[in-house]
């Protein structure tokens, strides 16, 4: 059995994002870039079900430029045992990867694919869905428990009131939460076998797919900035500053 | 111009999140028509029904609906979508599972969690954790849209559209509802409430949080939220997490209790009208988007919050 990980390589976690002046974007140039968390967690996801002898092969594959090379190795030395680079140094828009991946899982056939629910750069959380929509299979998104056996997939979601358990025949597209798990830290010995395993890099027009962006960007801006707040000495004063300055007790 | 809202409901209660997101429709223009999809709900479609401006309310029940089943909502929706132009969901947790894969159907892109509507094509939409704010215009014949709730205020009541049972549609797709754990409240609901108080992993345990955080909700009426460290931590369920990937809310007045204030939490609480934090470390972030700030142990500030709220 076979499992498909997309993984985007994005802004690090950590790093605040700064809005370009000329309010084009947000502004990249010597940023930290790391692998989406979510997408770590898929990937995680994926290299647990390898350990736990439910797949075989875990091929992870991004859609971005040839600094993403350093994004799959990252998948590599977590446990990955391939990958595929579709190069492309456009930013592409959820139909466009959707589609893309689509064209990659036509040519993989997993049984299986964990992605991320969303990027933390263009937060749209819309590919998995999309993807699962274009192949007609079936959807288990925002999963904070997954459960493989046999020809089926058992989810735990995260929904708005709790948690939901749904199950789906295999292939099906399965979009990871924050609880799904916790990824691991590559070990050095990983990372530096994970430079020998293979990775294929594909020129995006290869795969023949549309991918010209749908939307115009008009700007990026800066969001309002709160005014100063002020610091209260006591519990008693902040009650007092609640009723009588804010009004809102 | 026709404009199809989705509805957001639970066992029959409509939620405001559907006001909310006719409001977004409104700015939108032209007929702005409800879908309310689910099982036994013909209460929300009623409800739905006596919003102003609506001109009519489609009603689709099944089982597979009454769970929210992705595949199912996507196959009541696409055959409808020759008659509107734009189709607007609230971004909740079920609004986002499904409406992508409308947009994919159709071959249209998905504009997600907008917080403005500048014009019928234009939108404007947070990205980077709400660290930036995109303006996206779209051509395309169709618009695909989530709606972020707490940017839009509620469209009124006072209206008496007609409703009409448009069947199940022919949805049912290969996945299957097995189980669900709700976690039952009388608190108010998180994204709706006026005041929100929330814990942080200061709070170092489940027992901590329900004994700290969970009397001072309720002597205000307040909802409670969890910052993810909390969450992940297991002090509170995975619903009440505020953030960038968790619940967005806009209360008047949040109450942030030993919580840090990660760039990914203020993502969901930076647009409240009033921020509160609690904090013994004074260089928190958490400060800096605070209205007022208290520097202390909140194992003494919140027992004195109590007495001093009377």
């Amino acid at each position: 059995m076979k499992v498909l990980v997309p993984v985007k390589r994005v802004i690090d976690y950590n790093v605040k994002p700064r809005v370009k002046s000329d309010e084009t974007g947000v502004d990249l140039a010597n940023v930290k870039m790391s692998m989406n968390p979510f997408c770590e967690i898929a990937v995680e996801e994926a290299v647990r079900l390898k350990e736990k002898g439910v797949v075989t092969e875990v091929v992870a594959v991004s859609i971005g430029p040839a600094q993403a090379q350093e994004t799959l190795r990252t998948a590599l030395a977590m446990g990955a045992d391939r990958a595929i680079l579709v190069q492309t140094d456009a930013d592409l828009e959820p139909l466009a990867v959707a589609k893309v991946l689509k064209a990659v899982i036509d040519e993989e056939s997993p049984n299986l694919v964990v992605m991320g629910k969303q990027a933390i750069d263009g937060d749209n959380n819309a590919t998995g869905q999309m993807l699962s929509a274009l192949l007609g299979w079936p959807q288990a998104s925002f999963a904070s428990k997954l459960e493989v056996s046999g020809d089926k997939a058992t989810v735990t979601r995260e929904v708005d009131g709790g948690l939901q358990t749904i199950e789906a025949p295999l292939p099906v597209i399965i979009t990871a939460d924050l609880r799904l798990n916790e990824p691991r830290y590559a070990s050095l010995p990983n990372i530096m076998k994970a430079k020998k395993k293979p990775l294929d890099t594909k020129d995006i027009a290869s795969y023949g797919v549309d991918t010209a962006p749908r939307l115009k960007v008009v700007k990026v801006a800066e969001p309002p900035k709160r005014g100063g707040g002020i610091k209260v000495e006591t519990a008693a004063d902040l009650v007092a500053k609640l009723k009588n300055e804010a009004g809102v007790l | 111009m026709a404009v199809l809202v989705i509805a957001d409901q639970t066992g029959g209660a409509l939620s405001d999140n559907t006001h909310k997101t006719v409001s977004a429709a409104k700015a939108i223009g032209g007929d702005i028509d409800i879908l309310v999809t689910g099982k036994d709900c013909k209460s929300a479609a009623e409800a739905a029904a006596k919003i102003e401006g609506v001109r009519k309310v489609l009603l689709a029940q099944s089982d597979d609906l009454g769970h929210g089943l992705a595949e199912a909502v996507e196959a009541a929706v696409v055959p409808l979508m020759g008659g509107y132009d734009a189709v607007l969901t609230p971004a909740t947790s079920q609004g986002k599972n499904f409406s992508p894969r409308i947009a994919a159907k159709l071959d249209v892109s998905h504009i997600s969690d907008i917080v403005e509507v500048v014009d019928a094509s234009t939108f404007v939409r947070p990205i980077y954790a709400g660290n930036a704010l995109e303006t996206v215009q779209s051509s395309e014949a169709k618009k695909v849209i989530t709606v972020r709730p707490t940017a839009f205020k509620a469209a009124g009541e006072g209206g008496s559209a007609a409703i009409e049972d448009i069947g199940a549609g022919d949805g049912a797709g290969a996945t299957k509802f097995v189980t669900e754990e709700i976690v039952k409240s009388e608190r108010p609901e998180l994204t709706g409430a006026k005041i929100v108080v929330s814990g942080g992993r200061a709070m170092g345990s489940a027992e901590e949080f329900q004994k700290v955080i969970e009397p001072l909700a309720d002597r205000l009426g307040a909802a409670v939220g969890a910052s993810r460290a909390a969450v992940d931590a297991g002090y509170a369920p995975n619903d009440y997490q505020v953030g960038q990937t968790g619940k967005v809310v806009a209360p008047e007045l949040y109450i942030a209790i030993g919580i840090s204030g990660a760039i990914q939490h203020l993502a969901g609480m930076k647009d409240s009208k009033i921020i509160v934090a609690i904090n013994k470390d004074g260089d928190a972030p958490i400060f800096q988007v605070a209205d007022y700030g208290l520097v202390a142990d909140y194992k003494a500030a919140v027992p004195e919050l109590m007495s001093a709220l009377g």
